[in-house]
């Protein structure tokens, strides 16, 4: 059974529908990018997911008993708030030294207990909230666009240590991006979202779709098309947003280790 | 030994450190400045109304107070923009205040004691309110600690770890009213926001944890506290602003000393 699912899920924010009829379901070990344009609901469908965010339609149904890490997309880490890094692993859960030593050295961050969060890289302040969703041993790992503000070395490394955890782990993920070429070859599975599902399946499936290829453009390698579509393909603006475009459930491939 | 004035005031002001401390804390890491000074210029609504109806002052203070600080957390909460809502809301609450008090004959004469404090006047009673709300206070944030900080570096984090971001926002806005309505009587309405912000922002620049930062803030508070008193005995000037010069003191201090530690 899936760990975690959105069954036709539709999110209102401030009057405006942000999500219409989305569903994706999260089976254990497997990895799920979630690629859009800015705007297209990314965050959102997360949010929902995690119970943030209400939903206006359908429903979000979790295993029983789940454990669920989050990293968010960054940390407004405000200089008037003198912290560590092991005080920050500790919240809101206490956890022990050896733990923390141990998941800190996980995620390539080893020795740094005392380090302040206000001194850390972007880098490595992703790597801290990554260690801090670890330490609660989650079946689900759901990460928003975790590699913001990482240069392209630092993403590949980012979406690396992720597939790694989730090897050594099992874990599922869920991630949120718009750097699509890195993404992509790290996930087995990959929903391309612009307010609804516009396709998934496979990386390589979805990047020839013509869904997807409306969405960013051909043969940029997908990152130089992040520009925000008027349209991508039949919309008809009724009131019920109804529209008659197919869906591609493609089968997909899973690259477990 | 209560029966001496000073020991009073000094006690007075040593026990609304132990909640302008932690609390002040918070004020600094979600830049909640404003929203100290409209809840403690709804102080003097507050007193006129206690004044209006024979309640005590502590009571008037208490529910105006709250009033205020549950009306500022909602509008936070539905999206407006904060800074001038605040801006309105805390000179406006102070200007009603002052227009409802000039009322009452008896207190236009004494006004400035609930503008600035009147610590040196504090009687037992005074006290026993003030060290049962400071301790309560206190006793509020230590117990939600854990998810008051979470839900301060990052709510969705908060949520995601199974709190509730919203309720910690309460236990803050209700730890205010009871912080605004005790210390109306040390450092009155106008300094109370310095109390909470000055002590905790002297007490950053040497910390190295939220809990250092908090207990730090706690004894600048105390000492700028005796400080103050001394000074306002030694050069005869008014008690709440001399305590707020010594907190003003104390910070520069700390911000020299946590530079020269850097260096």
């Amino acid at each position: 059974m899936s760990l975690i699912s959105a069954d036709h899920i539709c999110v209102r924010l401030g009057g405006e529908e942000v999500l219409h009829d989305v569903s994706l379901r999260l089976e254990p070990g497997e990895i799920v990018t979630v690629v859009g344009p800015n705007g297209s609901g990314k965050s959102t469908l997360l949010r929902a997911m995690l119970g943030i965010v209400p939903v206006a339609g359908g429903r979000v149904t979790r295993a029983a008993g789940l454990r669920l890490g989050y990293v968010p997309q960054k940390l407004m880490i405000d200089r008037s708030m003198p912290i560590s890094v092991r005080r920050f692993l500790s919240l809101p859960l206490r956890v022990g030294a050896a733990d923390v030593a141990a998941v800190l050295a996980r995620v390539g961050m080893e020795g740094q207990q005392e380090a302040q969060l206000t001194a850390l890289s972007g880098g490595q302040l992703q790597r801290v909230l990554l260690a801090r969703a670890l330490l609660g041993r989650p079946q689900v790992l759901m990460l928003d666009e975790p590699t913001q503000g990482l240069d392209q070395p630092g993403e590949a490394a980012f979406y690396r240590l992720i597939e790694e955890v989730r090897t050594e782990t099992g874990c599922a993920v869920l991630m949120v991006s718009h750097d699509l070429h890195v993404v992509m070859a790290a996930s087995d599975r990959v929903i391309c979202l612009n307010g609804h599902v516009c396709c998934e399946g496979a990386p390589h499936v979805v990047s020839t779709a013509p869904e997807y290829r409306a969405l960013f453009g051909l043969g940029t390698r997908g990152a130089l098309a992040l520009y925000r579509h008027e349209h991508d393909h039949d919309h008809n603006a009724g009131p019920d947003h109804g529209h008659d475009h197919h869906h591609h459930p493609h089968t997909h491939d899973h690259h477990h280790a | 030994m209560l029966d001496d004035f000073l020991v009073r005031a000094a006690l007075a002001g040593v026990g609304l450190s132990l909640a302008t401390g932690p609390l002040g804390a918070f004020v600094v890491w979600r830049r909640m400045a404003y929203f100290g000074d409209a809840t403690a210029h709804a102080a003097i609504l507050g007193v006129a109304l206690a004044l209006a109806t024979g309640l005590p002052i502590v009571a008037g203070t208490l529910v105006v107070a709250a009033a205020m600080a549950v009306t500022v957390a909602g509008l936070a909460a539905r999206g407006w923009a904060m800074d001038t809502t605040l801006g309105v809301l805390a000179h406006s609450a102070l200007a009603f205040g002052l227009v409802a008090v000039s009322y009452f004959p008896s207190v236009r004469t004494d006004l400035s004691s609930y503008l600035f404090g009147d610590i040196l006047a504090v009687t037992r009673g005074d006290l026993g309110l003030i060290w049962g709300g400071a301790v309560a206070v206190a006793v509020l944030l230590l117990w939600r600690w854990q998810a008051l900080l979470t839900s301060t570096l990052n709510e969705d984090l908060a949520h995601a770890s199974g709190l509730n971001p919203d309720r910690e926002r309460l236990v803050l806005v209700l730890a205010m009213a009871l912080t605004v309505a005790v210390s109306l009587k040390v450092v009155g309405a106008l300094l109370i926001a310095a109390m909470l912000i000055i002590p905790a922002a002297a007490a950053r620049g040497l910390a190295r944890s939220p809990e250092g930062m908090a207990l730090g803030a706690t004894l600048i508070g105390a000492l700028a506290t005796l400080a103050g008193l001394r000074l306002s005995l030694w050069q005869d000037t008014p008690a709440g602003p001399s305590i707020i010069v010594a907190a003003a003191a104390c910070f520069v201090v700390a911000a020299v000393l946590g530079r020269v530690r850097r260096a």
